[in-house]
């Protein structure tokens, strides 16, 4: 054998088209993978293929519009993209909002965030073949859900909340399903831990599994529960409180290694002081006058029906609000709330407009999602499916 | 540190080190702006990265903004910069005339602004100089325009009955 090198055949590597309608990526993505048998050489995404424009069309819309296009980034927790864009319009417009409903708002955000990471973690448990763990969990997500129904209406794209505080007061029913809820909602969840957080098969299948260190991670601007689990204790309810965030008293879970199991015990946990933070919240609304569940600010907020047919001043703040007509303030805001993905930033331009100047949404997603090719290169094919479910890597989100 | 004492350090920092291609800083809703030349813009994020007390490590996010009516100055770019142990937000803006988009890229200090860049190339058209794989992201490659400038309205402009009067901005 001589080795000058000529009689080394040129290895050949295979390209591999996984999606953009692949089963296993749980949405629409494509990535082309250069492949040496199984593993990964070179990956290549490609995004964009639900791209609806909504940057473009919020500078159409007025501001109580948006919040529906909100809804349809990370559809898996609508109501905190809601609730962040009521408080950056609310932060344009400068009303202060009552306690009240800044505890509710948190109630709303930290079951929206239950059920976001609900879905991630029992999908982690589908991708490694454990199916029971989702249809076990996935009664809970419905009970989230019907919580959604009876506040607003809608379970996935919800609408949820107007901009000055929430469209009605929690019937007696939420009250109720609430409490139902965090009664059944701990053992389920405990239930699901039993059986996944020290199965060995899926410790084997996780454990170093499609990993990030601290620094790789934040010079890729990762956010959320992928960046925590990477070791980096950046929390935006916790660096930059909002709806009274501060008040409560919860941890925030870290990881050591970034890797799948590391993700899925970050989400894990934060489950857990989610539900503690919905606790405190009920404790700390019984202190509150009940009944108020918006801010006087008959400028933004829509004023009864009953009272538009009968009143005169509800009718024309009914008219300028639904006609636009209300004077919004010149200003450049930038506001961040913590989705279930992370750092979720509305970087807002009025001009004094009926609609947005410019509106940039910072969506995590979108910037995480680009390490991807990083993290999946030298893996094997079934570890970047793994590794692109556990950093819960949703279209809407990442394309808006 | 307060946002009005960080305001004066950033503000002396830049100065000194990059004289009149510091152009000018103020509170923006409590968030310190900074405006600087745009061809110097790659160097003053590195600047704000590499220095020890200041440490901007994280970048938050950017966005281009169009203001056709602003002769000139068309085109702006905003990066927001973050240092996490102190909690320290900032924003960096650039503007520039729509005959001269070319921007320093940002990708050499945080491989996390290839996607952002590439998105605002896609929206705007920013060319951003020295990005490894400048392309269309979100929209399809055969695209011939970019559709965040304010010249392409979204709505049908044959359609009399949405004037702009009533119903635009």
């Amino acid at each position: 054998m001589s080795n000058n090198g000529t009689d080394i055949i040129e290895k050949e590597y295979n390209t591999l088209n996984l999606g953009p309608t692949h089963p296993a990526t749980h949405g629409i993505f494509q990535n082309v993978l250069k492949m040496d048998g199984e593993i990964i050489i070179e990956a290549e995404s490609t995004v964009g293929y639900i791209h609806r424009a909504f940057e473009k069309i919020a500078e159409r819309r007025p501001y109580y519009q948006i919040t529906t296009l909100t809804d349809r980034m990370n559809y898996c927790s609508s109501p905190i993209n809601n609730m962040g864009w009521h408080m950056t319009v609310e932060k344009l417009i400068g009303v202060e909002i009552p306690k009240r409903v800044q505890y509710m708002r948190v109630i709303i955000m930290e079951l929206a965030r239950i059920s976001d990471h609900v879905i991630c973690n029992s999908v982690i448990g589908v991708d490694t073949g454990a199916m029971t763990g989702f249809l076990y969990i996935f009664q809970m997500r419905e009970r989230i859900y019907e919580i959604y129904e009876e506040l607003c209406g809608a379970r996935l794209t919800t609408n949820m909340g107007r901009i000055g505080g929430l469209e009605r007061d929690f019937s007696p029913k939420v009250w109720d399903l609430l409490d139902k809820f965090l009664k059944d909602f701990p053992p389920a969840l405990k239930e699901f831990e039993n059986l996944l957080m020290r199965n060995r098969i899926f410790m084997d299948r996780t454990i170093g599994c499609g990993p990030i260190t601290a620094e790789r991670a934040l010079n890729y601007s990762f956010s959320g529960p992928n960046l925590r689990a990477a070791g980096v204790d950046y929390d935006v309810r916790v660096m930059n409180p909002y709806s009274s965030y501060e008040e409560f008293d919860f941890m925030i879970p870290l990881g050591t290694s970034g890797d799948t199991y590391d993700r899925f015990m970050v989400r894990q946990q934060e489950m857990w002081e989610s539900v503690k933070i919905i606790k405190q919240a009920i404790e700390k609304i019984k202190k509150e006058p009940a009944g108020i569940f918006h801010a006087d600010v008959p400028d933004f907020y829509l004023p009864p029906k009953e009272e538009v047919y009968n009143n005169m001043e509800a009718l024309i703040y009914h008219f300028k609000i639904v006609m636009g007509e209300t004077e919004i303030p010149k200003g450049e805001i930038y506001h961040a709330v913590e989705g279930g993905n992370g750092e979720l930033g509305f970087y807002l331009i009025s001009d004094g407009g009926r609609t947005p100047y410019r509106l940039h949404f910072r969506r995590p997603c979108f910037i995480y999602y680009q390490a991807f090719t990083e993290m999946a290169k030298g893996a094997m094919l079934s570890d970047a499916i793994l590794t692109m479910s556990s950093m819960n890597v949703i279209a809407g989100e990442l394309d808006a | 540190m307060d946002n009005n004492s960080l305001l004066t350090i950033i503000q002396d920092k830049l100065t000194s080190q990059f004289g009149s291609d510091f152009l000018s800083a103020e509170l923006v809703a409590e968030y310190p702006t900074f405006i600087v030349k745009k061809d110097s813009i790659a160097n003053v994020i590195k600047f704000l990265y590499d220095d020890k007390e200041l440490a901007f490590q994280y970048l938050t996010t950017l966005a281009a903004i169009h203001y056709p009516d602003n002769q000139g100055q068309e085109f702006a770019v905003m990066y927001q910069l973050h240092n996490l142990p102190k909690n320290l937000r900032i924003r960096v803006k650039i503007f520039f005339s729509v005959n001269d988009l070319a921007v320093p890229s940002i990708t050499s200090i945080f491989s996390g602004a290839n996607w952002m860049e590439r998105q605002e190339y896609d929206f705007f058209g920013i060319q951003f100089i020295g990005h490894p794989n400048l392309k269309r992201i979100l929209n399809m490659d055969d695209m011939d325009y970019h559709p965040m400038r304010k010249e392409y309205a979204l709505e049908d402009g044959t359609r009399k009955d949405k004037d702009d009067k009533m119903f635009g901005r």
